[in-house]
């Protein structure tokens, strides 16, 4: 049976990898290698993953230097030579091996005023809004993100300034400001147009080029950033 | 993270920035030395005759052409409606930028 090389980080900010032989086998992905690792060579090996399907955003890892969803990508795709190195997400505090503390990214998304807030109640009819609506299919071109933060450790902006609230939390302001039942526009608009908002995206596109689930982030923030002109314009920023 | 096409053009964009902002105060300065007379500027035109300026000056238009290509492309991507074909965009504007100085070496050469 062939083995696939793998080196592993261990440790925290400054840990180091550490090398392991696991067993290849058809169809095999990137997670399966490491579970590998945890259940049968090193018990003591921390990572994170949830559904194994793409769904819930936690085992995404830095695999040969890029950041992937490891559930959803294959040995095949990704390993060189037969050889895999996987980190934890750039851009995110290290806890323990390959899990990061992922506190700052979502804190992010509230600073981006991600919360949906509407002025009806249960007792009011239901909102209609039209499919086929400009606004509708913004929101539906950003709306499928499961928040793995692929595109925040992709993001060299993230990397140069930590204030800056990235592709992720940008993209959920941008689907919450097409979504017309939401009341704190204004609010929101002003939250993403400061100095760490939408106007500090270079449009390097690593978010774009990185979304597992091919949303294109840079699209939302340039979308962002026309809403924010426009209001600038109007006077209302 | 790098290593695809929108981080090219970035880069692209981004150094022949600053290589045309270093440029620029020789460039008025070269100007400006026409107000000392005539000699002065015919001097330094003559300079610029040299082979080796010709090359320089053809990559000072291979920069320009970048630089105006590549800024147009992010005025598409920024103010236009989204495309799902950017990286098409940016190799468009790499063409054109080619094209240009190319086109500029073979006035050169004639």
């Amino acid at each position: 049976m062939t083995k696939l090389q793998v080196r592993v980080w261990r440790g925290g900010a400054d840990g180091s990898f550490q090398p392991f032989e696991v067993p290849r086998q058809a169809s095999q992905s990137v997670l399966d290698a490491v579970t590998y690792i945890q259940r049968v060579l090193d018990p003591t090996l921390a990572y994170r993953f949830a559904c194994r399907v793409g769904m819930c955003g936690s085992c995404a890892m830095t695999v040969n230097g890029v950041a992937r969803w490891t559930c959803r990508t294959h040995v095949d795709k990704v390993a060189r030579d037969g050889r895999l190195e996987i980190a934890p997400l750039r851009s995110l505090p290290v806890v323990r091996d390959l899990v990061t503390d992922m506190r700052e990214f979502f804190d992010k998304w509230s600073r981006a005023k991600g919360v949906f807030r509407g002025a009806r109640s249960r007792r009011d009819a239901f909102a209609r809004v039209a499919p086929r609506s400009a606004q509708r299919l913004s929101v539906e071109a950003g709306i499928e993100c499961i928040g793995c933060a692929v595109c925040y450790a992709s993001c060299d902006v993230v990397a140069q300034n930590p204030a800056y609230l990235g592709p992720a939390a940008l993209n959920r302001a941008w689907t919450l400001l097409n979504d017309v039942r939401d009341v704190t526009q204004a609010e929101r608009l002003r939250a993403v147009a400061g100095d760490a908002g939408c106007h500090a995206c270079h449009s390097q596109m690593g978010c774009t080029e990185r979304c597992p689930k091919g949303i294109a982030p840079t699209a939302s923030i340039a979308g962002l950033k026309r809403a924010a002109a426009k209001a600038l314009l109007a006077g209302a920023l | 993270m790098r290593g695809h096409a929108g981080y090219w053009a970035f880069l692209v964009h981004r150094i022949s920035g600053v290589l045309l902002v270093l440029f620029l105060p020789g460039h008025f300065a070269a100007l400006g030395s026409a107000l000392e007379g005539e000699a002065a500027f015919d001097s330094f035109l003559a300079w610029t005759e040299r082979p080796l300026v010709k090359l320089a000056e053809w990559g000072i238009v291979l920069l320009l052409s970048a630089h105006l290509a590549g800024g147009l492309r992010v005025l598409a991507l920024e103010f236009l409606p989204w495309r799902d074909w950017q990286k098409t965009l940016a190799a468009l504007a790499a063409g054109v930028s080619l094209a240009v100085s190319l086109a500029f070496a073979l006035a050169l050469t004639r």
